[in-house]
């Protein structure tokens, strides 16, 4: 038996360029384009062949992807497909049998299946492991009951991962289980949840006697919580693979409408101003050298910072552009509810970045977490004492 | 997010700053880790801070002998090591580690930038060697102003010179508050000629005829400041008009941008120091840092000091690289250096408890170089006004509503 040469850029490039000239972009199918990359094993190279990779090192994947960008070839919207490309695809990876990767992995990256994620419950936010939607063995499969709470995109979403309990008696981290979840399935019940800025941009969803086969199961029994830290992982602040230019987010359309307002300058403005440019400066380059480092192949811990540092940045300076507008800031767009078209920090007005910048520090793990996860993991700082450890989750105070 | 510069917004860099340490600059700061471990532990520099000597000289010998630090940026033709002040940098960054007291920051960086800056042939060598200490006669506050071309802009205006040069060469003036003039062997001493034009001039010789160096009792005790006279002193002319204005920038600009590097040195101690500390240190039954009150100050910390390491690899490769973008590289490090390293020995002195406002901790020179280092070269504030002017956000004041040095009105002894 030979082994095959090591996939190397070169390599790779070639496998590209033959790919594009069967398929030129222009007159295929985003579908169609897409299923054809996934089949040439050119989608997630460092995946297993036959599971839309080559088993090539991941490092090369930026390489990859800038031969198809710079050929005009097309990719999802990461809104849309963000939690199923970022969250669900390495799950399923890791945890799925053959007929779990074959049935979901193709139709999840050409953008004909959309993913959602039922992980926190109103009763499990921070604390995720204490969540009690409850999965019960019926057969050959398991009947789910309870309620799960900020999901995007559950509403447009075919599937969900989901994490459920299945052992009440044990201590919390011990009696979970984790599904893949059929959406259309009877007994889910997706409801909009509306925000602080008016509109729906997350949803509730009632699970009641939904029924999943027990193929559909990811890992084994009761062991939920370690499939879901697999996931959890690929949850962070996504770490571009270009850089991001100087004013190149939120501080930019701030810095401009000082240019363009000469009116609105005041001197105190100006400090608070400039002290933002100087953080958000800071910031940038954080993420600059961040990147480096990832392209390098030495991942330092410094993206643990940068949701941290940017829900602060976000929050302050939506703040200061309501101010610099003056009595304008006084106003808002539209309290109508409604699902929003892009939701995006840079998209809507003044009045929506302020607000919706508050869940920065929330969503995704809150800033009070994500301290105590750096001062943990990154400084080795004694653990939070935990009272819960031991106990049963049915006994648990809720 | 766009990934596409708008012309429209402030100045971009052309190009992508390497954020990263080389494999070389990484075994630089092994050498000079080991040297100032053996040469100069905290207890030996704080007994040195109330001996006569506050100036560690045979530590600087050392450095510039036995390492080759000394002249990292200076061409070899000058002697040097032909590196650039990427390097310099990581020598700094070790130097505030141990918060060593060796002239580097004022020979080293600033006197060289500023001979680098004309082309000085005959100073170079020696200091790039080890064997003199050069220091740049400025205020150790100054940093000056843009000069642009808004009628506001006080070009030449802001050049610090409060020595004049006579008809016949000789310097009359005297410089307050100079960095590392204390043992220094040789002046660059920023002057105005008779008619005002402004000119760079050398001095050689710590007993030269006409040279008073006064000692000060300087807050910072680990970085010796002196008052300079200058009463007829005879001074080599380096440079003159534009080229003389545009060293002496220069040397602030490089000064300005390698002293983050030093403050993250700084800040970096302080950190670790700390964290060290409140993981053995118990009350209440558990470690003091097993409290969320602790855990989560000490995580703020840690990401400053990660964004300062950004920020301080950026101003050392703008340098490094001579990209156009080092002025405004230069000031967002001293904006954000400051207040950081500022806060980390604070927070070091706070969290210590009761040991970290004892003489005999070290606690105290790092919170003492934190301070100064904020005031040195500039504050905070006066580099985000300086910010102001490059990337274009305008104050709804003048530039020159602003002293053009820190206290100009003062001081006229």
């Amino acid at each position: 038996m030979s082994t095959p040469p090591p996939w190397t850029a070169e390599s790779l490039l070639a496998a590209v360029h033959d790919l594009l000239a069967e398929h030129d972009p222009a007159t295929t199918s985003v579908k169609d384009f897409l299923g054809a990359r996934y089949d040439a094993g050119l989608a997630w190279i460092h995946f297993p062949e036959g599971f839309g990779g080559l088993a090539a090192p991941r490092s090369l994947q930026q390489v990859v992807n800038d031969a198809f960008a710079a050929a005009g070839a097309p990719t999802l919207d990461p809104g849309r497909h963000g939690i199923g490309l970022g969250m669900a695809a390495p799950t399923l990876l890791a945890f799925g049998d053959d007929a779990v990767k074959n049935r979901f992995l193709r139709p999840l990256w050409t953008g004909e299946e959309v993913w959602c994620q039922l992980f926190s419950e109103p009763g499990a936010g921070s604390d995720l492991a204490a969540l009690g939607t409850r999965a019960v063995r019926d057969g050959d499969g398991w009947t789910v009951d309870g309620q799960k709470v900020w999901t995007s995109l559950a509403h447009e979403a075919q599937w969900a991962i989901l994490v459920t309990r299945t052992d009440p008696d044990v201590p919390k981290h011990r009696g979970m289980t984790y599904f893949v979840c059929d959406m259309t399935a009877p007994g889910v019940e997706v409801r909009p949840l509306r925000q602080a800025t008016g509109e729906a941009e997350f949803n509730e969803v009632f699970l009641t006697g939904v029924r999943i086969p027990d193929a559909h199961r990811l890992g084994e029994v009761g062991d939920g919580w370690r499939v879901a830290q697999t996931t959890l992982m690929n949850e962070r602040v996504a770490i571009g693979s270009h850089p991001v230019p100087r004013e190149g987010g939120l501080i930019g359309l701030v810095a401009r409408r000082w240019r363009e307002q000469p009116e609105a300058r005041t001197p105190g403005l100006h400090d608070a101003l400039l002290r933002l440019w100087v953080d958000a400066e800071a910031a940038r380059l954080t993420g600059e050298r961040l990147r480096q480092q990832l392209a390098a192949g030495q991942p330092g811990p410094e993206g643990s910072a940068a949701k941290l540092a940017f829900a602060r940045l976000n929050q302050q300076i939506s703040g200061l552009e309501l101010e610099l507008l003056g009595g304008e800031g006084l106003t808002y767009d539209d309290w109508t509810f409604r699902r929003p078209a892009h939701p995006s920090m840079e998209g809507g007005t003044p009045g929506y970045r302020y607000l919706r910048a508050k869940g920065n520090s929330i969503e995704g793990g809150t800033s009070e977490i994500l301290r105590t996860i750096i001062a943990e993991r990154i400084l080795g700082l004694p653990p939070e004492i935990r009272v819960d450890k031991d106990v049963a989750w049915k006994d648990l105070a809720k | 997010m766009s990934a596409t510069p708008d012309p429209q917004l402030g100045p971009t860099p052309q190009h992508t700053p390497d954020l990263q340490y080389s494999e070389v600059e990484q075994e630089l700061r092994v050498s000079v880790r080991a040297l100032l471990a053996a040469r100069a532990p905290q207890s030996a520099t704080l007994a040195r801070t109330e001996t006569e000597q506050p100036v560690d000289t045979g530590l600087w010998q050392a450095l510039g002998a036995e390492l080759g630090v000394t002249g990292l940026a200076v061409p070899e033709k000058s002697g040097g090591a032909g590196a650039s002040w990427r390097e310099t940098a990581v020598v700094l960054e070790e130097l505030g580690r141990a918060v060593a007291p060796v002239p580097y920051l004022g020979s080293a960086v600033l006197a060289t930038a500023a001979l680098l800056a004309v082309d000085e042939a005959e100073l170079l060598p020696g200091l790039a060697a080890g064997r003199q200490v050069a220091a740049l006669a400025v205020p150790f506050a100054t940093a000056l102003l843009p000069s642009g071309p808004h009628p506001t802009d006080p070009g030449d205006a802001a050049f610090p010179a409060s020595v004049r040069a006579d008809a016949g060469g000789l310097l009359h003036g005297t410089v307050r508050l100079v960095a590392d003039a204390r043992t220094a062997d040789a002046f660059v001493v920023p002057a105005r000629g008779a008619d005002g034009t402004p000119a760079l001039y050398a001095v050689e010789g710590q007993a030269a005829a006409g040279v008073v160096v006064g000692p000060v009792v300087s807050l910072d005790m680990t970085r010796a400041l002196a008052d300079l006279s200058f009463d007829g002193a005879a001074g080599r002319l380096l440079a003159e008009g534009d080229d003389a204005v545009r060293a002496v920038r220069t040397a602030l600009t490089t000064g300005a941008a390698l002293l983050a590097s030093e403050q993250l040195g700084v800040a970096e101690w302080a950190l670790e120091t700390t964290t060290a500390y409140v993981k053995e240190r118990h009350q209440f039954g558990r470690p003091v840092g097993s409290f969320q009150a602790v855990k989560h100050r000490l995580a703020d910390l840690w990401v400053s000091v990660a964004q300062l390491r950004a920020v301080a690899r950026n101003a050392a490769d703008a340098l490094a690289t001579g990209s156009a973008d080092a002025p405004v590289a230069a000031a967002l490090a001293q904006a954000f250096a400051s207040p950081v390293a500022v806060a980390a020995t604070e927070e070091a002195v706070q969290l210590h408890g009761g040991i970290g406002f004892t003489w005999e901790h070290p606690a105290h020179l790092y919170l003492k170089r934190a301070k100064s280092a904020s005031i040195a070269l500039g504050t905070a504030d006066r580099h985000r006004a300086i910010l102001a002017a490059l990337v274009d956000l305008p104050s709804p004041l003048p530039l020159s509503a602003l002293p053009l040095s820190p206290h100009s009105e003062e001081h006229h002894g």
